[in-house]
């Protein structure tokens, strides 16, 4: 039984005592920031990553994959107690959740959307494990036609099934892919569009990016937004769920799961796109489809669960075949890069340790949350309590301090003040940065790739058509656009994501 | 026959991606384009740009034609825009002089001014209390090697 040995590994690296801690550590990291609305994954996960430099790869990876699975059960506790989604994956979590909580059941939907997060990143997790291997299999097929052909798909999934305007999500990923062309050119070693300026010759680094314009534009938007509406319940009543209940959230907890793993293995599925897609389903086949938004607990356990596994099956992609689906895992895909660990199919061959030993800690991460997050609430609610206004200077002060640390150089710091600039006419201009940030992660290897292809097919450019992996990719890609270009889809993606605002 | 521009967002972001995009293509230029078995540094950024070009100029085109949804560009605060991203510049420069303890400090000090509930107060102890925290968590914590003090002081 192979898949044993390799979960026994996995369990041999992420049980020592310091992978436990940074485990801990990024847990509770996730679950403050996903407490506290106006910061997500992303903004912490940039700031944090230049810390990673100085832990060993595993314990970093572990972290940063911590705060992400952390934040999604954080911005739960939030969504049920005070109506705020602490992060957008947790939108729908507050209809059901927050009824619940003001019929005095809040400690029961808080139990229902741990245990099932808890369910789902189980199941999750022996989902990586299986699904893992045979995947890189098939990617160690894939010549450079292939790779290229790929991150056309991944990219144009992730925008595909994301809100908002599809051209101009597409113009945002053409953006991240030319700021990725700025720094010395491997193949010739020019430095391009550098203006003589010594530090862009190394090309702008993603944590400045990512800090920029979600974290810097963000504390913008949300200081322009004086009101601070506050409807706490802080009675959390008792902590388990009644008979009824349970027997209501079950069937929901296994189809969010099943929901949340299958959109969560496409690129730009993830956490938010299966909350939506399961409380949709939960209301169509539920036999009192009038109790929804009333406090149902199908409400809340089927989007929980589904987010949960989303969050986690969108490694499935980063780790088989290096491909981010979202702006976190792009974020983790730097985090690698960082340590001289190229994402990809081999990373299971050559790093079995860490590959086995991040799958394993995601499992204990969703114990440890369970084990601390439902004892320690009281804590949480107190800390929703704290003021914005003292909230933003230190999350300033954090990517301030990142940043720098990335090369010690100052230059960081302004091109990081630069990059919150245009992200907060972005904002106002409704275009998104999350897929500029995976263009921009992209970039380099897409034109690595995409002139090695014509490099081997001497300049043919028929050879990403005629290898029949990289012609099905394509042809998956474009079946995407297609579809959502579609009047009746269009309509559809439009209704699907009309709670999101 | 005049032009409507109805939705306003579009309008501009299709503006600025034309911008951006021949700005990129016009650049690459410079470098050397090879041919496409030989690529020199400049084909794909090239063609990138143009692409960029092309879909913001179908961007903003689709802004103006009658079906297109109407939409505003939101105002921009200024003040806050300024205060916040200042402080963050005035920050970098003079983490190098005045070391990271008193910059940090007007970071945070300065920075508090763009909440609508400022509180001298509070802003002065949230900076004491940052400052604290950046020494035991990313000096003492991290290792971290950072001027600490006024470049005058050494």
């Amino acid at each position: 039984m192979e898949l044993f040995e390799n979960l026994l590994l996995g369990f041999s690296v992420a049980l020592t005592l310091e992978n436990l801690a940074y485990c801990l550590l990024g847990c509770l990291l996730g679950t403050l920031i996903g407490v506290l609305p106006g910061i997500g994954p992303v903004p912490t996960i940039a700031m944090l990553l230049p810390i990673t430099y100085v832990l060993p790869p595993t314990a970093g990876l572990i972290m940063l994959a911590g705060i992400y699975y952390g934040a999604a059960y954080g911005g739960s506790t939030t969504a049920i107690l005070v109506a705020l989604p602490g992060e957008t994956s947790a939108v729908v979590t507050v209809i059901d959740g927050h009824q619940m909580a003001r019929n005095g059941r809040a400690g029961a939907a808080l139990a229902i959307a741990a245990l099932g997060s808890f369910f789902a990143g189980c199941v999750t997790t022996f989902l990586i494990a299986g699904f893992a291997p045979p995947l890189a299999e098939l990617a160690f097929k894939f010549g450079p036609a292939e790779y290229f052909s790929l991150m056309v798909l991944g990219l144009i999934g992730a925008v595909v099934l994301a809100s908002g305007s599809l051209p101009k999500a597409i113009c945002m990923i053409f953006l991240g892919l030319l700021l990725g062309m700025i720094g010395t050119d491997v193949n010739s070693g020019v430095a391009r569009y550098d203006f003589g300026i010594p530090e862009l010759q190394d090309g702008i680094d993603f944590a400045v990016v990512a800090m920029g314009v979600f974290g810097f534009a963000e504390i913008m938007t949300n200081l322009e937004l004086r009101d601070q509406r506050v409807d706490l319940t802080d009675k959390v009543g008792k902590l388990y769920p009644n008979k009824q209940e349970f027997s209501e959230a079950w069937p929901a907890v296994v189809r969010g799961t099943a929901i949340g793993s299958a959109l969560g293995i496409l690129p730009g599925g993830g956490a938010v796109l299966s909350s939506f897609a399961s409380y949709t389903l939960e209301k169509k086949i539920s036999k009192e489809p009038e109790r929804f938004g009333k406090g149902h607990p199908a409400g809340v356990a089927g989007p929980e669960s589904a987010n949960n596994s989303g969050s986690q099956a969108s490694f499935i992609p980063l780790l088989t075949l290096g491909i981010p689906g979202n702006a976190v895992t792009a974020l983790m895909i730097g985090a690698m890069t960082i340590h001289n660990i190229q994402p990809g199919p081999q990373v299971m061959s050559s790093h079995p340790e860490l590959f086995w030993g991040l799958i394993v800690s995601m499992w204990i991460g969703n114990l440890m949350l369970v084990v601390l997050n439902l004892p320690l609430i009281g804590l949480w609610v107190k800390l929703l309590t704290v003021p914005y206004r003292i909230l933003y200077p230190a999350i300033l002060v954090f990517c301030t301090i990142g940043v720098y640390s990335l090369n010690y150089n100052v230059f960081d710091i302004w091109m990081t003040a630069a990059f919150g600039l245009v992200g907060y006419l972005w904002v106002k201009l409704k275009c998104e940065g999350a897929p500029l940030l995976l263009g921009l992660v992209l970039g380099p290897m897409m034109e690595e790739n995409f002139r090695r292809a014509l490099l081997l097919a001497r300049g043919d450019f028929s050879t990403f058509v005629t290898r029949p992996l990289s012609l099905s990719l394509l042809i998956l890609a474009a079946i995407l656009v297609v579809l959502v270009a579609l009047p009746s889809v269009k309509q559809k993606r439009e209704e699907a994501f009309v709670e999101d605002s | 026959m005049s032009i409507q521009i109805k939705n306003r967002q579009d309008f501009w972001s299709g503006i600025m991606f034309v911008v951006i995009g021949a700005a990129f293509a016009l650049g690459a230029t410079k470098y050397s384009m090879g041919t496409a078995a030989r690529m020199g540094p400049g084909y794909f950024p090239f063609w990138l740009g143009v692409c960029l070009a092309a879909l913001g100029a179908l961007v903003a085109l689709n802004a103006t034609s009658a079906k297109a949804e109407e939409t505003q560009v939101e105002r921009f605060d200024f003040p806050i825009m300024f205060i916040l991203l200042g402080s963050v510049v005035l920050c970098g420069l003079l983490l190098n002089y005045l070391g990271v303890y008193i910059s940090v400090f007007l970071l945070v000090f300065l920075s508090s001014f763009a909440s609508h509930v400022f509180s001298w107060k509070v802003a002065l102890i949230n900076g004491l209390f940052l400052v604290l925290f950046v020494w035991g968590a990313f000096i003492k914590g991290l290792g971290l090697v950072f001027p600490l003090w006024p470049s005058f002081m050494n």
